[in-house]
């Protein structure tokens, strides 16, 4: 299977670039994905992942994030094999998969304050209410998050962002189920970020069209 | 970090509560079963005892068993539990201790009043009980890589059986050996320390295994 990869710099990176891909192949099953995939990327970028579905841009997500290993070629962070780092590695990277992450029987403050505290960053009642009032789950802190709506926990899933500082944000099909103002939320969240010097690698067919930062795109092609 | 692991299973252990009673009447099911099907020979029943209550145990746990992963797994949470920045050894220990509260404590519990039923006297239901208290982490903990080595396969739970069970042979033999060398008359120190010994030995191994586990299941 032939695999091109077609990235459109708007900007030539001059700056140092802290996540660096090479060579980077992947094979699941008896079945080949990709294979040669090379970028790299400086704090401040933003990286839109297209490709039809099953040209593997979960599977690249999942091997940036380190859950998945690689078949050939690596993925570097700060010069260093994130294979080599990894614990450390996790401190600078947050992700969300297609699955949100969301225990139905915990209530929103809960799923919230916990998935925060299992990275290392505890955070009082009051400070996960403020942050589901900002992602437009105001009034449903306190319910089970069964009884939220596939965009409720959704969002209730991207509240994480909101409160973790990791400098990495790989973001699988996230956009999907969620109405115009919660993107235009996704959007504000990202361009906060890039603007903070980190880096966002995003999953979607939806343009996000953001005004800060640079744009890269990688297409994947069966 | 370990007690927001355990404190986080326990809570979703107490919101399905309907999971933990299960198991706790299927051990005292089949427990009871053994004296109504033979009918009241005491001394009969005083000799099986030991190994009719340790092997319900032992299924019992295997109800409890393919829970213990798979839930996570299938909302995406497992995922976020193996990002998170501490040892996965360490995510894998606290869900195994949360697992041993709730599916293995509730039996060690009940097992004095099921064994009252096989006409044992106080000493002996006292030591079914510290035995089980010693050898039940010992079913968490093998099993965890029961658990982890079948998730999201299908039909996990008899595969989970068919690994497992071999495994837990050493703590039957010794956790059964010690109640009935008490029935005997004999002591039953040397028993109770190879089980402890084999609780240790689990507890130095198990979490590793199983966090190797994990992540091959997860790729």
């Amino acid at each position: 299977m032939a695999i091109t990869i077609a990235p459109q710099y708007n900007v030539a990176g001059g700056r140092q670039k802290i996540l660096e891909v090479s060579q980077l192949g992947c094979v699941r099953g008896d079945r080949r994905l990709f294979r040669g995939i090379n970028f790299a990327a400086s704090p401040g970028t933003y990286i839109q992942l297209t490709g039809p579905n099953g040209s593997g841009k979960t599977s690249l997500l999942r091997i940036l994030c380190g859950l998945l290993a690689p078949a050939e070629g690596e993925v570097k962070w700060n010069g260093a094999n994130i294979r080599t780092l990894a614990e450390e590695y996790f401190t600078a990277v947050t992700y969300l998969g297609h699955r949100h992450g969301v225990k139905d029987e915990l209530t929103a403050v809960e799923n919230l304050r916990i998935s925060n505290a299992l990275n290392g960053l505890e955070i009082s009642k009051e400070r996960a209410r403020s942050v589901l009032q900002q992602m437009g789950l105001a009034g449903r802190e306190l319910l089970p998050a069964r009884l939220l709506s596939e965009g409720q926990r959704r969002r209730l899933a991207l509240a994480r962002l909101l409160v973790c500082n990791t400098r990495l944000w790989l973001l699988d099909e996230v956009l999907t189920s969620l109405d115009k103002g919660a993107v235009a939320l996704v959007r504000s969240l990202i361009e906060n970020h890039l603007a903070g010097g980190g880096i966002a690698l995003v999953a979607t067919h939806q343009e996000l069209e953001l005004s800060a930062g640079l744009t890269k795109r990688l297409e994947l092609t069966t | 970090m370990l007690r927001w692991i355990v404190w986080r299973d326990l809570m979703l252990a107490w919101r399905r509560r309907a999971d933990m009673l299960s198991t706790v009447f299927f051990f005292v099911i089949v427990v009871s079963l053994f004296p109504l099907g033979i009918g009241p020979e005491t001394q009969l029943l005083r000799t099986i005892a030991p190994g009719v209550v340790w092997v319900a145990a032992l299924l019992a746990s295997m109800l409890s068993l393919g829970r213990v992963f798979s839930n996570d797994y299938h909302d995406g949470t497992l995922e976020q539990l193996l990002l998170t920045p501490q040892p996965l050894f360490l995510v894998v220990l606290g869900k195994t201790l949360a697992h041993w509260i709730v599916a293995e404590v509730p039996l060690v519990l009940v097992a004095p009043l099921v064994g009252v039923q096989f006409d044992l006297s106080r000493e002996t239901l006292w030591l079914l009980f510290a035995s089980l208290l010693i050898g039940t982490p010992v079913l968490s903990l093998i099993g965890s890589i029961g658990a982890a080595l079948t998730l999201g396969l299908r039909g996990g739970g008899v595969l989970i059986s068919i690994l497992v069970l071999p495994l837990y042979i050493p703590a039957l033999i010794f956790g059964a050996g010690a109640v009935e060398a008490s029935i005997m008359g004999t002591s039953p120190a040397p028993h109770m320390s190879l089980l402890g010994a084999f609780a240790i030995v689990s507890l130095l191994f198990s979490p590793w295994a199983a966090a190797a586990a994990l992540r091959i299941s997860l790729e």
